[in-house]
């Protein structure tokens, strides 16, 4: 069990290593590497959208098969990487930043990404077999959905209820994990901005992602069981899908964003060397944030017909979200106001952040006007809008928060020349990939189609669209490049690289695997800046050196999550021919053996001695 | 582990205030099948419009699921603050959900 | 720290089920999936209470539902939530055997409740033709009272499986906060069926 029998081994047994591994940080490197391959697929059917519209009339791809592209970007976007890769950075540093040893559940942690990865790779079988991959858009709208031929959106359905099992375990871990296991000091109202977002976030996730597990279900028992939920012939109801669909999918975006919120807040704090200005109200506006976050899906719905009310309504309570939202992008203005600054490449993500975003935010106070709603509904002036909140918001922020920590994950720094290149490319990328659709959706494009017609105005913006889309794809191969070129020849980190005021920066990079020898005493806000203002600059320890206790890795979480992905396998083809049904009872056989095991077998972790503690040099 | 002030004394302290508890348990029980009863009979009965047998058996039930989540489940106890706040975080999103379902779906 | 979590009447906590990290750890990890859990029986009695009307020609809630099987059935699951809460009021006085005997009971009567649901299904399918694919209300009643049953056939199952690993060890600060965890779930099951019973059964009859 020592560290030095599990470094120097076979690539098996690395391999087995991280199969089974139950401690945070390094399923926090699978979220990172899993959501990280997704990114890069998402990303290659984001490059075939954009070739296929670059030029009027195009026919690089065919048009159901645009529609498989259309629909996969989205959902593997969104499901696939975004969430995992932001799960991932909570995973790594939430728990160091309370000063914890441990997740709470670090069995459920593991089953989580296995759910997640194996529901990702279902998902993405649909492109080799059933007739093609799910085609009616991220969103699913019966009777669309209801009515794909061939297995597309089966897999769509059973990739995302296998994964969104997943995600909601991790939820509960994180709660569960904040509420009881700050270390000694830890305060709610002294914890870190992002450890706050990941808190706020993963209840979120808890009372949003029922609803579309309610949703799938639905879809799936039409499509697979012959019931009539969105058959309006049987008196089905299809309206009943966009509402549980959005009823997750709005809050969804509060998943996507609210971490990164976190992220940025740490970041301006600690490279402006500043305390971050309004602490409190930005805690309260993350909450604000996420309770107004349920409120307002029926804005996706305008021009379903709900009617003047109900319109009125939810039109109100989406803009009354712009306030919070802008408590907090005047709170990190506040917060850089006559601080130091250091501009590296994870503070160039964050001033890249905060124009982008704030351009989302204003086109989404636009579409939140439901009158205006009927002209922009469904054309690229929404596409515009929602890429510039999620990747000027949400991937500029897993970039800064990438540039940020990784020497605190992987003990080396990222190389600073590619990162800005990478910036650079990508910021210059970015804008004039989305800037201009807000005109073309404006002149009337609508989103989805294909293909547009020549002289309608809408070729020149087309063509700077793809084009920078282009130049996004090379900053992220030359992130790629770093990433390589850092885990060949990159510095070695210190502990401390940007001279941070919370508990992660007060330990090794990367830490130890049981996190903080002795558990930290927290003192104040900004824990670590405390101790370096009163000129100590290293944490005191709330405990003497002791004995520390560990939980066991495990193979069931991958066994489990396998099972139901068989199980899954045997459910989308089970349409076909009943034999497949043995796949339905020999999956979900396994995933429940897995489970009894589990619950029959005790497993009490085991203790790493003091002496051992004592021996490992400082 | 913890205390380990376990006198006699206390002992039977803990014990009568446990069977204190136990009776409180007896009561709510009781208070729920009544209600339950109280329920079936105004629907079985037939001789209340439903414009307000519906209202009185949705209060009965509301009222009765408090019941067993404040005794049963112990939520009116101390260290019951988070389950509590989320608790009624989930039925907020809840109340959402069905309202959605319910107001906006036929119109 | 010890690795001997057993118990004996000095050693016992007032709270066994919170004595222990781990312990504390589930008693909030379920309580929390409890609240997400609100959230998706919310959606399934949204959907059913959308389609309740959507008979498609077929049986009708009026049609179908008699109120003495499902009076039997609710007195059932309720009982059961009290003997349940015996059973942890046995657990806090350090009595295992009473407890496992209140435990025993509350399965038994979980599974009598199974039975009459089964029965109560196949009733409605060979004498009313009412199946989940009859109409979308059909598709919805099954849906919903059928995802409660299936909380319920897990629930029996975990309970199951708790009794035969503890039956011969006796209670520990290990098992204790997994007695206790079935126990909130179980309570949430019944919190669910008064809603069933009182929006599908009873307002199915008011029309
Ligand atoms: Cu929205």
């Amino acid at each position: 069990m020592s560290i030095a029998a599990t470094q120097k081994r076979g690539f098996g047994a690395f391999l087995w290593d991280y199969i089974t591994t139950v401690d945070h940080k390094k399923i926090a490197h699978l979220y990172l590497f899993g959501g990280g391959f997704f990114f890069l697929l998402g990303g290659l059917e984001a490059m075939i959208i954009r070739i296929q519209l670059a030029t009027p009339e195009n026919d690089f791809i065919s048009a159901g098969l645009y529609n498989e592209m259309i629909t996969m970007h989205g959902t593997t976007m969104i499901f696939l990487a975004a969430m995992p890769l932001l799960l991932g950075l909570m995973n790594a540093v939430m728990p160091l930043q309370i000063g914890a040893r441990d997740v709470a559940f670090p069995f459920l942690n593991s089953l989580g990404f296995w759910l997640f990865m194996f529901g990702g790779i279902l998902l993405n079988f649909s492109w080799f077999m059933g007739g093609g991959a799910p085609d009616a858009g991220w969103t699913a709208y019966a009777p669309l959905s209801t009515q794909s031929p061939g297995h597309g959106v089966d897999f769509y359905v059973l990739g995302l209820q296998i994964s969104g099992a997943g995600t909601l375990m991790g939820g509960i871990n994180f709660l569960a994990t904040i509420v009881t296991m700050r270390a000694p000091g830890m305060t709610y109202m002294r914890m870190p901005l992002f450890s706050w977002a990941t808190f706020i976030t993963s209840v979120l996730i808890l009372f949003a992602f029922p609803a579309l597990t309610v949703g799938l279900f639905l879809l799936m028992f039409d499509r697979m069981f012959g019931s009539a939920f969105f058959d309006v012939a049987l008196g089905g109801n299809t309206i009943i899908w966009q509402h549980l669909f959005w009823i997750f999918a709005h809050p969804e975006v509060y998943i996507l964003i609210l971490p990164v919120f976190g992220v940025f807040s740490d970041i301006t704090a600690t490279l402006s060397k500043k305390r971050l200005f309004g602490y409190t109200a930005m805690v309260f506006a993350t909450i604000l944030i996420a309770f107004l976050g349920f409120m307002v899906w029926a804005h996706h719905m305008f021009t379903v017909g709900l009617g003047p009310v109900a319109n009125s309504i939810f039109a109100i309570a989406t803009m009354a979200i712009a306030v919070p939202t802008g408590i907090k992008i005047f709170n990190w203005l506040a917060t850089m106001w006559g601080g130091s600054i250091t501009i590296n490449s994870a503070m160039l993500w964050t001033l890249g952040f905060i124009p982008s975003f704030t351009i989302g935010g204003m086109t989404g106070i636009m579409l939140a006007s439901a009158v205006a709603d009927y002209q922009y509904h469904d054309t690229y002036f929404v596409v515009a809008h929602f890429h510039y909140v999620i990747v000027g918001g949400t991937v500029f922020g897993i970039m800064a928060a990438l540039h940020f920590w990784w020497p605190k994950m992987f003990g080396r720094i990222l190389h600073e020349g590619m990162g800005k290149l990478t910036f650079w490319l990508f910021f210059v990328g970015f804008h004039l990939t989305f800037f201009v659709q807000h005109f073309l959706g404006l002149m009337g494009m609508p989103r989805r189609y294909w293909v547009f017609l020549e002289d309608q105005g809408l070729d020149t913006g087309n063509m700077v669209s793809t084009i920078g889309a282009f130049l996004m794809a090379v900053g992220v191969v030359i992130f790629l490049i770093n990433v390589f070129y850092t885990w060949a020849k990159g510095n070695k980190a210190p502990a401390d690289p940007w001279d941070g005021r919370s508990l992660e920066w007060a330990i090794s990079s990367p830490p130890p695997y049981y996190n903080f020898k002795q558990t930290p005493l927290v003192r104040g806000l900004d824990p670590l800046w405390v101790e370096k203002m009163e000129g100590k600059g290293e944490i005191t320890p709330a405990e003497p050196l002791g004995d520390i206790h560990m939980p066991n890795s495990s193979i069931l979480p991958f066994l489990i999550s396998l099972g139901f992905t068989i199980a899954g396998f045997g459910f989308i083809f089970q349409v076909d021919h009943s034999a497949y049904l043995i796949l339905v009872f020999a999956g979900i056989g396994l995933a429940l053996l897995s489970m009894l095991i589990r619950s029959l077998k005790d497993d009490h972790g085991y203790h790493i001695k003091k002496e051992e503690l004592e021996r490992e040099a400082d | 582990m913890t205390n380990n002030t376990n006198t006699n004394h206390v002992d039977s302290f803990e014990k009568r205030k446990k069977k204190e508890e136990m009776k409180k348990q007896l009561i709510s029980f009781a208070l729920m099948i009544g209600f339950t009863i109280i329920a079936f009979i105004a629907v079985a009965a037939d001789v209340m419009e439903p414009m307000f047998v519906v209202p009185l058996i949705l209060i009965l039930a509301v009222v009765q699921v408090a019941f067993q989540f404040y005794y049963f489940m112990h939520m009116k106890d101390k260290d019951h603050e988070m389950p509590a706040t989320l608790m009624y975080g989930g039925v907020w999103a809840a109340a959402l959900t069905l309202a959605g379902l319910i107001l906006i779906v036929w119109w | 720290m010890s690795h001997d979590h057993s118990l004996n009447p000095e050693t016992m906590p007032q709270e066994p089920e919170k004595a222990t990290l781990e312990g504390r750890n589930k008693f909030y990890g379920l309580w929390f999936f409890l609240g997400g859990e609100t959230v998706l029986f919310a959606s399934f009695f949204g959907t059913y209470i959308a389609l309740r009307n959507s008979t498609a020609g077929g049986p009708a809630s009026t049609d179908l539902f008699g109120l003495g099987l499902v009076f039997a059935m609710t007195m059932i699951l309720l009982t059961s939530s009290l003997t349940s809460v015996y059973a942890m009021y046995h657990m806090k006085n350090n009595d295992f055997k009473k407890m496992q005997l209140w435990l025993a009971i509350t399965a038994f009567l979980g599974l009598s409740f199974l039975a009459l649901e089964i029965y109560e299904f196949t009733h409605y399918i060979i004498d009313y033709g009412f199946t989940f694919r009859s109409s979308a209300f059909g598709s919805a009643f099954y849906t919903l009272v059928g995802f409660h049953g299936g909380h319920v056939t897990f629930g029996i199952a975990w309970l199951m499986a708790l009794m035969v690993r503890n039956a011969k060890r006796g209670l520990n600060l290990y098992n204790a906060p997994k007695f206790y965890t079935f126990s909130l779930y179980w309570h949430f099951i019944d919190v669910v069926w008064v809603f069933i019973f009182t929006v599908v059964y009873l307002m199915g009859r008011v029309g």
